[in-house]
């Protein structure tokens, strides 16, 4: 049998190996390329510019407003998300009435769970759609009705959710973190179901309080998924493309209004479409790809700390 | 590397998975210890509640609006339809709605079999042979997971383009593919790993060939990792957005609209605003929506142990 081992291996691997690299790996590897050109798109005429790209870059007002939404997303949605789904997994897992001292989760934690996890199968797309009416600058809209019925709001000013310059980055961040907090609740669930419920109990029979158990017991047992979450928020915050391109105002990509929603993938999208100054596009695009990069490696480097073996 | 995606510990999916909520144990009869669990409990199913709620109610609502007139929608949000009928649900098929939902169809059935099948393929080879370079080709694989998609927009759009298949449900299908095999051989990698040797090598001594095992001996037993991960690609790729945005635009005026599901509700909702039919829109949005959470309430188990495997160490 051991002669036909090879030609298996290379039967089996031939076709998706080629998929992945003429339509993943490659296309990855020609935006570091065409980043050093001043290539328009429509063309394929195009000269090597160095690095120009790149210095203009830092120059671009616009640019630099963007990484500084995607700065202030990176830092409040990963911090109100992981917060959020840490509270409801402890609430699910262990803020069950104690009785005889076992500690249990709520009941109907699984339907919770399920409710719970619901935006993250929906598309982009639908949430689009969804939060536009959410979002309705009139009576229609859900927020602004559920204002106006409580009589907190005057009827004939409605807040214009979207295309106020100073709400608009925290109406993303809201969608953001509403859709997000199923899926990291769901992990942090399960990482603190690996957890010894004895250790809980022996906590509580030392005299512990519950708020004590957490903080002292849960917390630094669930750290890696903590960090993993981090890392995986981080990146979300990077790539907030299809959520403000589609709900933002705006002609070409939403940023909206005045650039206030603009983030670094609509810019890019924006160059590199509507602009046509593809070479220039894909500077951007190499430099987000390094400031994810950098951003993972930090947080993997300072969340880092002693893995705790139970 | 920083490749946040760690080796997880084998999570044989389809039989074990994550246990769903701690079952609330039978209520014994000394009631001590722990003193506040009772308001901790009422304090935390009211915000769970709430939260719930907050999910639950938008999407009702949704749901609600397309069966309201056009006026009760521009309206006060609280209004109840005032008559039930699925007028709003045949408008909104003929308005494109139901072109988009076949050739969503069309595409997926394509894509998501080819995912299994090229996916399980390069995942069993490089799970169980030995040859060089195997490593390094895993990790390749599984980096493409990390980085955002639209960094690799503007050259892939060339790319497709230039073999001439922009607009076509076999370049869609391609792409798909490409962009969901990352995930599909990190998860089944892992997994055919946990399978026993021992029936492969019964089957192998038996005479059967490399490839027939695999179809006949390890497809079968991996079945439950399989579906997993099925289930996992159908939901991607049916609310993948930006990949048929970029690739499925109309080249000239009579070409086709072969829009996906996602991408034409948001057109529709782009084109007329509210001026427009919005029972319609919301009708769409119906369509689009309820096949993926009966997807999901079937099968949640599967989505949310496939969900999490991939990132728990």
């Amino acid at each position: 049998m051991r002669h036909r081992k090879y030609p298996f291996i290379a039967g089996f691997l031939f076709v998706p190996v080629v998929l992945y690299a003429v339509f993943v790996i490659w296309p990855y590897i020609q935006t570091f390329g065409y980043s050093l050109t001043d290539w328009s798109g429509q063309s394929q005429t195009m000269n090597f510019v160095g690095f120009d790209n790149y210095s203009k870059l830092f120059s671009d007002s616009v640019f630099k407003k963007a990484l500084v939404h995607n700065m202030l997303i990176l830092v409040f949605l990963p911090v109100i998300t992981i917060l959020l789904a840490l509270f409801f997994a402890f609430m699910l897992n262990v803020g069950g009435r104690g009785r005889a001292g076992a500690v249990q989760g709520v009941r109907g934690a699984g339907i919770y769970k399920i409710v719970f996890f619901f935006p993250q199968v929906l598309s982009i797309a639908i949430l689009t759609v969804l939060f536009q009416a959410v979002y309705r600058s009139d009576e229609g809209g859900l927020f602004n009705g559920v204002l106006v019925k409580l009589g907190l709001e005057d009827k004939q000013h409605p807040i214009e959710w979207l295309n106020s310059p100073d709400l608009v980055l925290w109406c993303i961040i809201g969608v953001l973190i509403w859709a997000g907090v199923g899926f990291y609740l769901v992990l942090f669930s399960a990482a603190m179901q690996s957890i010894p419920k004895e250790i809980y109990e022996a906590a509580l029979l030392d005299g512990a309080r519950r708020g004590q158990t957490f903080f002292r017991v849960t917390l630094p047992l669930l750290w890696d998924s903590v960090q993993t979450a981090w890392v995986y928020l981080a990146i979300a915050a990077m790539d907030v493309f299809a959520l403000v391109a589609t709900l933002t105002p705006g002609a070409y990509y939403g940023g909206g209004p005045d650039f206030h929603s603009e983030v670094m993938a609509t810019y890019l999208m924006r160059n590199f479409l509507t602009y046509g100054k593809s070479g220039y596009a894909c500077a951007m695009g190499v430099v987000i790809l390094l400031l994810t990069l950098i951003l993972s490696a930090i947080t993997l480097r300072i969340t880092r700390r002693e893995r705790i073996e139970f | 590397m920083t490749t946040p995606i760690k080796e997880p510990t084998p999570v044989p999916v389809g039989k074990v998975s994550t246990p769903v909520g701690a079952r609330p144990r039978k209520p014994r009869k000394e009631e001590r210890f722990a003193e506040g669990g009772g308001v901790l409990n009422a304090f935390s199913h009211g915000f769970l509640i709430l939260w719930a709620l907050m999910i639950v109610f938008p999407l009702l609502w949704v749901v609600l609006s397309s069966f309201k007139t056009d006026k009760q929608i521009g309206g006060s949000a609280w209004s109840w339809p005032s008559h039930w009928s699925f007028d709003a649900f045949s408008r909104a098929w003929d308005k494109g709605i139901g072109d988009f939902f076949v050739n969503t169809l069309v595409v997926l059935c394509g894509s998501v079999t080819l995912t299994m099948l090229f996916g399980s393929m390069a995942a069993y080879v490089l799970a169980r042979y030995e040859f060089p370079g195997n490593r390094a080709l895993y990790y390749i694989f599984v980096a493409g997971a990390m980085f955002p998609v639209y960094l690799a927009l503007v050259p892939l759009f060339f790319m497709v383009n230039r073999m001439g298949l922009l607009n076509s449900y076999i370049g869609l299908i391609l792409v798909y593919v490409a962009y969901s095999l990352p995930f599909t051989v990190f998860f089944l990698h892992s997994f055919f790993r946990t399978l026993p040797t021992a029936v492969h090598e019964a089957a192998v001594i038996d005479g059967c060939s490399h490839t027939r095992a695999f179809f006949q001996v390890m497809v079968p037993m991996a079945k439950p990792g399989l579906i997993s991960v099925g289930i996992f690609n159908v939901l991607g790729q049916w609310n993948q957005y930006i990949l048929p945005v970029t690739l499925m635009q109309q080249q000239k005026s009579g070409d086709p609209d072969r829009s996906m599901l996602a991408q034409g509700l948001v057109n529709l909702a782009l084109q007329q605003g509210y001026s427009g039919d919005s029972p319609a829109l919301f009708a769409g949005m119906t369509v689009a929506m309820v096949p993926v959470l009966v997807v999901y309430l079937s099968f949640q188990r599967q989505v949310q142990s496939g969900l999490t495997a991939g990132t728990l160490k």
